[in-house]
């Protein structure tokens, strides 16, 4: 593609793993991605990530491991951001964060959502 | 309605600063007049917009901007490289904004440094395409059967999609009544605002208006570049420069740096030097190491233009319900012009919605985002000077182009010279972070390791070969 920016990846490969460390967090330029978390009981499918959304960015505000591995699922092109880019900036321009909580909110919410779902269908 | 003299529209800039307002307070129903579509003017509307709409606050936005950036050529060109920095991209997808395919002409992917000792290729640090190549209008004039999206169009849209609104009109007075500005249009309208955000740029003639005036609104120290644009097909460009900006460290006489930069069936030269003339765009053009890699005979020029560059900042670029954004007020040295406009936009914006439209409000909250630019220009200046001593001297371009070589060749070597070079050229730093890059111990002997190899004639010439 002509004007594409990030990184192209093929249809089942993986971008981050379960497990790893990171150091950047990822913006979908166009494709699909999916998200599929490994437990005793198997890999499960957690979501899709379609152009715009990010993911990654739990390991730019805290130390921890990858808590999901990540996949294109179809061509996928990926843009990655620097962690110590955009904690640099996070310092000079707090508003920055806003689209990030905006985004880390929905899926809180969209947890909250599925726990009570969970729950209702276990009483 | 008669055009004001320049010093009427400064005076009335900086009469109101005696004002004895003290509301400056965005509240409902404000009006807010920005001068200038371009980037700096689309941001600061685009921000301003979500962030009274995230406090509930309803305001309107008014764009002035007369130029329409679908048009081919100078009509709809804000006459710049058009690169967007590795740092801005990535801003831009962390605040949501992810510039489309239709827009970015070219990923870039590294950059070739050319020498007349050597050449070599930086790659980028992450590996992947984080620089665009793009176009601020509709692409160079005669280009109008290709097919591309404009930049400035885009970051408009943005803008609108929040709610401001576009008015094809040009500014040509401003007055001031009861203590808040009016703005006069070529048509002979006019409106009165709360705010008006001054986004017009450097080779604007509101701003030569405010340049016109010593009081308040000192201009910055300006020079001109050179920017053109060459026409070939897609392929061949591609065959040619592939996704790499290339640029260049010649010991020409006036000559600073320049860059070529591909850009879907055209090649955008962009040139800065001392007193820049068509001898100087000439002796460039056909120095042998610049025909090497991109021979202009073989590709007409389709549109070129000398536009002012601003090298300094404005002593003030605010007052009471006035602020000045983008390289009007000030921005980065030579590199990363767009990324400095996004940077003043928002502050200035966080500045309106979240304080105040005083001059004290933006003395207090805008100024220090000006002033960091500021600052880490007068380092950028003397990175600059010691790289022109380098370019002068055959051994410490040898050297160079050495260090970097070795750094490209070997996985597990410190980029230290690859690191500052990419940074110098794409601006993906600040000029300080540079220097201190540069005061690194592993830099520093490997330079004086390179500097003792070159000044050894026939060695140094085996290892560059």
């Amino acid at each position: 593609m002509r004007g594409a920016l990030g990184k192209q990846y093929r249809d089942g490969e993986t971008i981050i793993r379960q497990g790893d460390v990171g150091d950047c967090m990822y913006v979908v330029q166009s494709g699909r991605v999916e998200v599929v978390q490994s437990s005793e009981y198997g890999e499960q499918h957690l979501a899709f990530l379609e152009s715009g959304n990010f993911f990654g960015e739990m390991s730019v505000f805290e130390k921890e491991v990858r808590s999901a591995t990540v996949k294109s699922a179809g061509e996928a092109r990926v843009l990655k951001v620097d962690k110590k880019m955009l904690l640099r900036r996070l310092r000079e321009d707090p508003l920055l964060a806003v689209n990030l909580l905006q985004t880390m909110s929905h899926r809180i919410r969209d947890l909250d959502a599925e726990l009570s779902q969970h729950r209702e269908t276990h009483l | 309605m008669q055009l004001s003299s320049h010093a009427s529209v400064a005076d009335s800039f900086s009469s109101i600063d005696e004002s004895k307002e003290t509301d400056f307070t965005l509240r409902d129903g404000a009006r807010i007049a920005v001068i200038g579509g371009g980037p700096a003017g689309s941001f600061f509307s685009y921000f301003l917009l979500k962030m009274a709409d995230a406090i509930d606050l309803e305001i309107e936005v008014d764009i002035y901007e007369p130029r329409s950036f679908s048009q081919c050529g100078p009509a709809g060109c804000n006459h710049c490289g058009g690169i967007v920095s590795e740092l801005l991209v990535q801003i831009l997808a962390a605040e949501g904004i992810n510039l489309p395919p239709s827009v970015v002409q070219r990923g870039v992917e590294s950059y070739v440094v050319h020498m007349d000792v050597g050449d070599v290729e930086i790659e980028s640090p992450a590996h992947e395409q984080r620089i665009a190549a793009l176009y601020r209008g509709n692409g160079p004039r005669e280009g109008g059967d290709v097919l591309l999206d404009s930049f400035d169009g885009y970051l408009q849209g943005l803008a609108v999609d929040r709610g401001a609104r576009v008015l094809r009109k040009l500014i040509t007075d401003v007055e001031w009544l009861d203590g808040r500005p009016c703005l006069q249009n070529a048509d002979g309208d006019s409106s009165q605002y709360d705010l008006v955000s001054v986004a017009s740029g450097v080779n604007s003639n509101f701003i030569k208006m405010l340049d016109d005036h010593p009081a308040g609104f000192v201009p910055p120290r300006t020079t001109r570049g050179y920017i053109c644009e060459f026409r070939s097909t897609e392929e061949e460009i591609r065959r040619i420069l592939g996704s790499s900006v290339h640029v260049f460290l010649l010991s020409i006489p006036r000559f600073e740096f320049a860059a070529i930069i591909p850009k879907g069936p055209f090649a955008t030269v962009v040139m800065v030097g001392d007193n820049l003339d068509q001898e100087l765009v000439h002796a460039f053009l056909q120095d042998p190491v610049v025909r090497k890699c991109f021979p202009t005979d073989a590709t007409p020029c389709v549109c070129s233009c000398s536009p002012l560059i601003n090298l300094g900042a404005r002593k003030r670029p605010y007052g009471d319900r006035v602020v000045l954004v983008g390289d009007g007020g000030v921005t980065r040295l030579y590199k990363d012009g767009i990324g400095a406009a996004f940077r003043t936009a928002k502050a200035a914006a966080t500045t309106a919605v979240f304080q105040g439209v005083s001059r004290k409000d933006f003395a207090k909250h805008y100024w220090p985002a000006c002033r960091a630019i500021a600052n880490d220009n007068s380092v950028g200046k003397f990175m600059f000077a010691t790289n022109s001593v380098f370019k002068h001297s055959r051994i410490a371009r040898s050297a160079m182009l050495r260090m970097a070589q070795r750094e490209q060749e070997k996985e597990s070597a410190k980029p230290h010279m690859s690191s500052l070079l990419w940074n110098m050229f794409t601006g993906s730093a600040p000029y300080l972070e540079m220097f201190r890059g540069t005061l690194h111990p592993g830099f520093v002997s490997n330079l004086l390791l390179n500097l003792a190899v070159a000044i050894r004639p026939e060695r140094s010439k085996r290892k560059v070969a």
